[in-house]
């Protein structure tokens, strides 16, 4: 489910395209199977074992009737001379056929569970990393509730499948298979009167499946859309309830309500259509046989026992065909979500690791140097946001870079951070490319602390501990410390032992915003990007993060980007970008003395503190 | 189970076809028990004597068997279908309407995603008992007794070996149900714990990015996953002993039967055509033997369902007071005494608001100001009653509001939230949420106040779907339409929580020189963290330790206030200290 809280509050996301593709990413053709294929391959040899489990268990199973006629037709006649030897046989033989049943349906289980679990482990994990491999971009475009979705509603369908449907499938294969073959092998005329019921039954299930699957894609979409509103209001129930929204919010989700009424019933009512086709050509076919076989036992063609045997199966045969529908459906659900898992599968980070990747030359001090080499940035759909451009951020400087809304500072910011890679051009870490770094040397060498302030469950010293699992408790309270987070901390129920999730609400959004500048700090990068990141805060908490920079940033590179200036001083060179150009560069001081954008900006703020 | 009568009275409508569906069962699965009797008259009768002549009635009797039992399915189906889904319908409905009238205190205490639950799954389990579980629980049990009825009718010996596993077979159930349930809940539970790394996992990549940790996410993920996995196999485990023992044993049993019944008609004490009908019998009364196991199951998890909804439907509603109560003369907005402590605050913690007076006179616009977490939000949350004062009073032109109807008060006063949301609807009707009946120009007018001009470059302009349904908007852009949201009413009374934080310097200005022509004449608190939205107000208050410690202009207060002065300016506390 996603909230609205969760959503980056930065406004330079006004550069990105609108997020205007509501379906789902395109899926190529085949990957669903081939992705089912995939999972399934490695369980090869586990598989076919279950099968033959399923297989010798139905044998046994489904002999029983043919020793009921045995014993009829045999056993009873040998007793009448005194030959107890062909009914203890058959008892005995029907007992083992039991007791070999059971063991054998025990032993599928639990085989079929190890496969399925082992199944969704795989999937479960490949979403989940996959997911988070996936570059920046992607994520601003695929809301997090539909990741969500996939990682479990959509797996939990597929689970549905494989732990009843596909064993069902199997089982009703199986018995179809069996009891056909034994229908021919027993008397071939009753066998071939017995399947020609297929046909209809096959046109039985083709017309529910046809009208199912119709009904199937209503409700689902109408389900999508009631869970929608239904999240929507909870988690906008301070504004639904400040603007009076419930009674019209009770009406709107009246009529998503009624639509998903309709549609329920409907998918009952096709189910009761099919169980009344099903049964009743069942129950006719089963009528015609018995008629047909009492004329052959009449002829003397058949013996009375095979036809109870006969009937006894034919019974059974019809046996799973509700079961049928019921994997027909689950199977329906079940290809949707593999379709649509499959879909994010495909999808390839725009971000790669290299497969390569390449050293970094030591560093000399605290800081590494950053040169953007012609870097550009621009959308697929030819949308320039950054022209070509040259810039080098020395080993150790702090640069600030200031501009309106949509001027581009945030997306210079993901440059650096390789959140995005440059259309055209290069950046380049103390002279390597980052895109031929490693993932783990980039990020411990570069961090950005966004305007986003997201806390995860567990207590305040774990989030804060994110920048460096192995961490000491000192280590964490120093850094909560240097950046003026350690009173409010401190002043908690639990201190820092307290859990956010718990009291998460009530930790303020300025507060949340120191919890990230203490894990930025104890991360300790050569490189660290501040985007929006004092924007919550009020006066004094800037200032005393801003204290606490000055001695944090001392050595390292820094980018500060910011709405307010007073984050500007402690810069010691300011960039003022503007339609996703440079059009000032000088030190703070050089800057407000001139006559330049950033001057007038600057003055309209100092004018606005007093 | 009791929980489960209290579904009656939405199941109260439907209660004639549940009946009915009942009894269409009932009597098509008593139908199946009926074709081997005929099928034994056919076999002992003109098979046996060799005469086909008898064969037709017989046949025909057993095709009226199966249509009707085919019919009867049908029906059973068919007639609940509709009337349930409306049940299910209804009650859910009940509930959104409930959980949209319930306190804010409710939802901090209720985590949205388990609301959610209660409106789909739990709703899909009650529905699905009521069409399945309840129905087959009745029918199986009559089924299974007559069928163990006819049993004995047909051998009494045959039947008693028939019945001889039922009591191991009962004895194995509840064990299973025991060690079954405890492990569902389990794997719910981790099924929940994983989902919610899931969710944070997303929710928070950029800060996983950014510190390369997605690594020790994806353990915690694997971790938690492999711990699910166990308990599912355990789940299996459990499931195919069950299985094992409930077609084992009856098989079994089977076995028996077979090698009495055939001594028996060795001995020419029961026909041929009798030992089939038993054996069919005995065939046909495994589904509900088998049935009643999972039935009883499902009963018990329906029941937790009910549970789980009647826990939100019985929390209370605020009551709310008749209209029409005559103002005094006081104007303007007064708290008085007011004190508020979150109920799940710390025992021994000072209350968060302890004893708030502050008077905001008619159309003056008011700033509040304080430390982070000094309780602004909560102070302003309370004045559309969001949340109740736990003390001491708060007055609208001299109207305690708890004597005003809450859709009243909430009409009297418009809001803008620090963090802004859109619901899932066009920018028009998000903005006119402020107030339904505002004309075209005045949501024109609140769209400039608001600087939110980018409305017109959105592709179908005031049209567009805004929300989780449709286009994503920036924060800032929220915001915007947000703060349109709140002005667009010409409310009374207007409370603006940090309304600008997300604009950038420049937009900043422009929605400051807007809105203070709207603010001039109403009656509006506005919480501020910095000097320029101070700005906007007339007078500013500081909160400080849940009271007001001073209340002034924005230059006095600089003047006189070392707090504020610290709090505006960032200037140590000490040198206002020590100039007193």
């Amino acid at each position: 489910m996603t909230t609205a809280v969760a959503e980056p509050v930065t406004e330079e996301d006004d550069l990105l395209p609108p997020a205007a593709d509501n379906q789902d990413i395109p899926v190529p053709p085949g990957a669903p199977r081939a992705l089912l294929g995939s999972l399934l391959a490695p369980h090869r040899r586990r598989i076919a074992v279950a099968v033959l489990a399923v297989l010798l268990q139905q044998a046994a199973l489904q002999t029983g009737p043919l020793l009921v006629a045995y014993a009829i037709d045999r056993g009873v006649p040998a007793l009448r001379g005194h030959d107890w030897g062909p009914l203890v046989a058959v008892t005995a033989a029907y007992l083992g056929c039991a007791l070999a049943a059971t063991l054998l349906q025990r032993a599928f289980i639990r085989l079929a569970a190890r496969i399925n679990q082992d199944v969704l482990l795989e999937l479960r994990g490949r979403i989940f990393r996959h997911a988070q491999r996936l570059s920046l971009d992607f994520h601003e475009r695929y809301t997090s509730g539909r990741i969500i979705s996939r990682a479990t509603g959509d797996v939990d369908t597929l689970r549905e499948l494989l732990s009843e449907g596909l064993q069902e499938l199997l089982m009703v294969c199986l018995s179809v298979g069996y009891i056909t073959v034994v229908l021919v092998v027993v008397d071939w005329r009753l066998g071939l009167a017995a399947l020609a019921s297929f046909l209809p039954m096959y046109l039985v299930i083709r017309s529910f499946r046809r009208r199912s699957q119709q009904v199937y894609r209503r409700s689902r979409t109408v389900s999508a859309g009631l869970i929608v509103r239904f999240t929507e209001t909870m988690n906008g129930i301070r504004p639904v309830q400040a603007f009076r929204r419930e009674a019209a919010n009770d009406e709107a989700f009246g009529a998503v309500n009624r639509q998903s009424a309709t549609a329920t019933a409907d998918g009952l009512l096709e189910m009761a259509r099919y169980v009344f086709l099903s049964r009743l050509t069942a129950n006719a076919w089963i009528t015609g046989v018995v008629v047909l076989g009492a004329f052959l036992v009449t002829d003397g063609s058949l013996e009375l026992g095979v036809l109870t045997a006969f009937v006894l199966y034919l019974r059974r045969l019809y046996d799973p065909i509700d079961q049928l529908a019921m994997f027909l459906n689950s199977y329906q659900s079940a290809a949707a979500a593999l379709e649509k898992i499959s879909g994010l599968l495909a999808h390839e980070p725009s971000v790669p690791e290299p497969a390569e990747p390449a050293e970094l030359p030591a560093a000399a001090g605290k800081g590494r140097e950053v040169v953007f080499r012609a870097a550009a940035f621009g959308y697929a759909d030819g949308e320039q946001v950054l022209p070509p451009f040259d810039l080098r951020l020395p080993a150790g400087r702090t640069t600030a870079v200031v501009g309106a809304t949509g001027a581009g500072k945030s997306t210079l910011a993901k440059l650096l951070a390789r959140f995005y890679d440059p259309t055209a051009g290069s950046v380049t870490l103390d002279g390597v490319d980052l895109r031929e770094l490693s993932t783990a040397d980039l990020r411990a060498n570069v961090v950005m602390v966004t305007q986003e302030s997201f806390l995860f469950s567990g207590t305040v010293a774990e989030n804060i501990a994110v920048g460096k699992p192995d961490a000491t408790r000192a280590e964490i309270e120093a850094a909560a410390r240097a950046i003026g987070a350690h009173a409010f901390i401190a002043a908690l129920p639990d201190g820092y032992d307290t859990d956010v999730r718990k009291r998460g609400g009530r930790i303020s959004a300025g507060q949340r915003q120191l919890v990230a500048f203490a894990r930025a700090l104890l991360a300790d990068p050569a490189v660290l990007i501040l985007d929006e990141a004092t924007s919550s805060l009020d006066v004094p908490g800037e200032q005393a993060v801003q204290h606490a920079m000055r001695t944090v940033l001392a050595g390292r590179t820094a980018v500060i980007i910011a709405h307010r200036l007073s984050t500007v001083e402690i810069a010691d060179r300011v960039l003022v970008m503007d339609r996703g150009r440079v059009v000032e560069d000088g030190t703070p001081a050089a800057l407000i003395a001139g006559e330049g954008r950033f001057a007038t900006l600057h003055r309209t703020w100092k004018d606005s503190l007093v | 189970m009791r929980s489960l009568l209290r579904l009656w009275p939405y199941a109260r409508e439907a209660r004639w076809r549940i009946l009915g569906s009942m009894t269409a069962a009932g009597i098509a699965s008593l139908s199946v028990l009926a074709v081997p009797v005929v099928l034994r008259r056919i076999v002992d009768g003109p098979v046996a004597h060799r005469d086909l002549s008898g064969l037709w009635p017989l046949a025909g009797a057993l095709l009226l068997l199966g249509v009707a039992e085919a019919v009867l399915f049908g029906v059973r189906r068919v007639i609940v279908a509709r009337p349930l889904a409306r049940v299910e319908t209804r009650l859910r409905g009940e509930l959104f309407a409930k959980l949209q009238r319930l306190p804010i205190s409710f939802h901090d205490r209720w985590p949205s995603g388990q609301l959610l639950s209660r409106a789909t799954s739990d709703l899909f389990v009650l529905r699905l008992f009521l069409a399945f579980p309840l129905v087959f629980l009745v029918v199986n049990s009559t089924v299974f007794l007559t069928g163990t009825a006819l049993m004995f009718v047909l051998d009494w010996r045959l039947a008693l070996i028939t019945l001889l596993p039922a009591i191991p077979l009962m004895f194995f159930t509840r064990r299973f149900e025991a060690g079954y349930s405890a492990a569902s809940r389990l794997a719910q539970d981790q099924n929940g714990d994983l989902a919610t790394v899931v969710e944070e996992s997303v929710l928070g990549i950029r800060i996983l990015k950014a510190f390369g940790r997605h690594r020790t996410m994806a353990e915690e993920f694997r971790d938690r996953s492999a711990a699910l996995r166990e308990t599912e196999l355990r789940k299996a485990g459990l499931l195919g002993d069950l299985w094992a023992v409930i077609v084992g044993l009856p098989e079994l049993a089977l076995g028996g039967v077979l090698a009495a019944g055939a001594v028996l008609v060795a001995h020419d004490q029961l026909s041929v055509g009798t030992l089939v009908a038993f054996l069919s019998t005995a065939m046909a009364l495994r589904w509900p033997v088998e049935s009643i196991g999972w039935l009883l199951g499902f009963a018990a998890e329906a029941a937790s369902a009910a549970n789980r909804y009647f826990e939100v439907m019985d929390e209370p509603e605020p009551v709310d007071p008749p209209s029409g109560r005559a103002p005094s003369a006081d104007l303007g907005i007064r708290f008085t005494g007011v004190r508020f402590r979150y109920p799940d605050a710390p025992e021994g913690s000072p209350d968060l608001l302890a004893g708030v007076d502050l008077h905001v006179r008619p159309g003056e616009t008011l700033a509040l100001v304080g430390a982070t977490g000094s309780g602004k939000t909560t102070l302003t949350a309370l004045l559309p009653r969001l949340y109740e004062p736990t003390a001491g009073s708060i007055t609208l032109d001299g109207t305690d509001i708890r004597d005003v109807p809450r859709a009243e008060l909430r009409r009297q006063v418009a809001v803008a939230f620090e963090d802004p949301t859109l619901f899932s609807a066009t920018v028009a009707e998000n903005v006119l949420m402020g107030a339904p009946d505002a004309t075209p120009e005045q949501v024109a007018a609140a769209l400039a106040t608001a600087q939110a001009g980018f409305v017109d470059k959105l592709p179908a302009g005031l049209d567009t779907e805004v929300g989780e349904q449709g286009l994503s908007l920036s924060g800032g852009q929220r915001q915007r339409l947000a703060l349109a949201r709140a002005v667009v009413g010409e409310p009374r009374f207007l409370v603006l929580d940090d309304p600008l934080s997300a604009l950038d310097v420049h937009t900043e200005a422009l929605v400051e020189r807007a809105l203070r022509e709207v603010l001039s004449g109403t009656t509006a608190l506005v919480v501020a963290h910095r000097p320029s939205t101070v700005l906007l107000a007339d007078r500013v208050a500081l909160l400080a330790d849940g009271r007001i410690a001073a209340v002034g202009t924005h230059q006095e207060l600089l003047r006189s206030c070392p707090a504020y002065r610290a709090l505006m300016s960032g200037e140590p506390e000490l040198e206002g200290a020590l100039a007193r």
